[in-house]
Formats: C-alpha cells, sequence, structure tokens
C-alpha cells in the first residue's frame, strides 16, 4: 500500500507521519500538494501544522487546493483518508467530514497527553480496539474547539460517526476531561465513510515507543494508524 | 461595468464561544474600561467592477459562502457601494 502524506507549505509533522507509518512497514511518501495524488494512492494522510499560516481560519487554505479534490475523490473510492489536527481542520472545512475546528475555550495554544473514549470500534482506525476503550494520545493545538449544530451533532451520534471522545483516565467524558471546550467532548469524526476519519490528537507522536519519555504518550496511535498497514 | 467595493463582514453565530472576544474584554477591563460585552468580527472589503449592484452583491456573497465565512460557525452579511478608487 503506498500512503500519500500531503505537504502544504507549513505542514509540520509529515515527517512525523512517515517516521510512524515506516515504524509499522507502511510504505508511504510524502506528497507535495501541487503534485497531485499518486495514480497508486491507497491511503492519504492529512497532517498536522500550519498549512498557510492559519490564515483566515486553520485550514481554510489548504481546503481548497486542488489536492484536496483529489482527496475527496480517493475518499468516495473507499481509500482510507485520516486528517490530523491541522489535517483535521483541512478535512472539516473542506467538507470531508462535519463541523468545524475553532478557538480553545482556553484561547491558549495547548500541548499535553489527552485520553480518548472509543466511540466507534467498527472503523479501520479503531479496529485495534472496543467501543469504550481508553486510549491515550498527546495534543498540540490552539484551534481544536469542535463545533457542530446541535441537531447535526444528533444526526452525527445516531449514525454512529464519533469516533472519539474526551474522557479522564477511566473513560469517564466529563468537562474536566474536555482540553478545549469541544462539543460533547468530541475529539474526532468521521465523514461519510467509515475510511474516513479526522481527529485533533496526533496518533503519529505516539507510534515509536519512547519517543515522547517514560511518562509520555505510549503507542496507542500505533493501533490507529493501523489502519493504513 | 461600474466600479463597486463589497464588504463582507463575517462573524460568528449567536451562542458560539468566542474565546478572543472574551480576552480581548478582560484586556480592556484590565486597562480600567467599564463595558458590558464586546463581540469581534471580520471585515472583507473587496474591489470588483458588475454591471449593478445586485451582481457585485452576489459575487461577493458566493466569496463568503465558499471561503470567507465557515457557515458551521458563521454569520455574514454583504453591503455594496460605488468604489471610491
Amino acid at each position: 500500500m503506498t500512503v500519500a502524506i500531503l505537504r502544504f507549505g507549513g505542514s509540520n509533522c509529515d515527517r512525523d507521519a512517515r517516521a510512524a507509518l515506516d515504524h509499522l512497514d507502511v510504505d508511504a511518501e510524502i506528497v507535495w500538494h501541487e503534485d497531485g495524488l499518486p495514480d497508486d494512492v491507497e491511503g492519504v494522510v492529512v497532517p498536522g501544522g500550519f498549512s498557510y499560516g492559519d490564515y483566515l481560519r486553520a485550514g481554510a487554505m489548504a481546503a481548497r487546493s486542488p489536492v484536496m479534490a483529489e482527496v475527496r475523490e480517493a475518499a468516495e473510492s473507499g481509500v482510507p483518508v485520516l486528517g490530523i489536527c491541522n489535517g483535521a481542520q483541512i478535512g472539516s472545512e473542506s467538507g470531508l467530514t462535519p463541523g468545524a475546528f475553532t478557538t480553545n475555550r482556553s484561547a491558549r495554544f495547548q500541548c499535553e497527553h489527552v485520553h480518548l473514549r472509543v466511540e466507534n470500534a467498527e472503523t479501520p482506525f479503531t479496529q485495534a480496539f472496543k467501543e469504550g476503550d481508553v486510549i491515550s494520545l498527546p495534543i498540540a493545538h490552539g484551534e481544536g474547539r469542535f463545533e457542530i449544530a446541535d441537531d447535526t451533532l444528533a444526526t452525527l451520534r445516531s449514525e454512529d460517526r464519533v469516533l472519539f471522545r474526551y474522557c479522564d483516565a477511566d473513560g469517564n467524558v466529563t468537562d474536566a476531561a474536555n482540553p478545549n471546550g469541544s462539543k460533547d467532548n468530541v475529539a474526532g469524526v468521521l465523514g461519510e465513510q467509515e475510511s474516513v476519519a479526522v481527529l485533533m490528537p496526533h496518533p503519529e507522536r505516539a507510534t515509536l515507543s519512547g519517543v515522547a519519555g517514560p511518562n509520555g504518550a505510549g503507542t496507542d496511535g500505533a493501533d490507529v494508524l493501523a489502519a493504513f498497514e | 461595468m461600474t466600479a463597486y467595493t463589497a464588504t463582507v463582514t463575517v462573524r460568528l453565530k449567536n451562542g458560539v464561544l468566542d474565546p478572543e472576544a472574551e480576552t480581548t474584554q478582560q484586556a480592556l477591563e484590565r486597562l480600567g474600561f467599564e463595558l458590558d460585552g464586546l463581540r469581534s468580527a471580520d471585515r472583507f472589503e473587496i474591489d470588483l467592477d458588475a454591471d449593478t449592484p445586485d451582481a457585485a452583491a452576489d459575487r461577493a456573497d458566493e466569496m463568503a459562502e465558499r471561503l470567507l465565512a465557515n457557515p458551521t460557525i458563521h454569520d455574514y452579511e454583504v453591503t455594496v457601494a460605488a468604489a471610491d478608487r
């Protein structure tokens, strides 16, 4: 499988994603957005960073770049697509996934480890888990607060398209465990296909053991990225 | 064709939390100002040529729909005036 890791001006987690996928023995290459997706693409990662300097809104510019039309086509044909952090903002801005990610409730950039409750274990990104499992991943964002209209969220929930919610270490979904004020503690959602997902936390930063130190992120991210194996 | 300036004002929908505006309000209060609330908005001034003001407004409206505003969190309004250029 060849996984394309899209690089825009200002992407900065592209090499981390490459290292994580290399570690999982997944054939992956970094693709400059103007070059378009490779013909044999079998997976797409839209990585984190600050594409286009977050001008207008985080992800707004990259979402309108021509390559995202190719990503949408690939997604519709069943190719797994994962947007991480800025990639999640790009995914929601481009309409791949519902809702919007906007300024954290704290108005601060936040770097920390969070716990996530697996809400849907029937996706390529959560096949290693059971619904209700608690995993740990790092976050690093200033605009990660998930916003969505109440009725749209109700539809998403009824369609089982909420992938992860922020929770405490015991899996309780509480306001205290919500790092950024996201509506309903939503940390990641699915597109129209279960093979299309975006999330604010960084699985690629929790894939290689020891990267984040002895008290660090663990390797739950490897199980998320296993979607591309 | 006439030269117009379309002004697009994009603001958060009622009820959507605005941490930046809250922080700005707190900073003003620290400076000793008294105020009951503060809302922020983005304003885009777009110079364009069109046959009529309505045509100019329609084009600016489409720009807002497709890029300048995010319909999940934003409302916007468009006004058009003869260009001062």
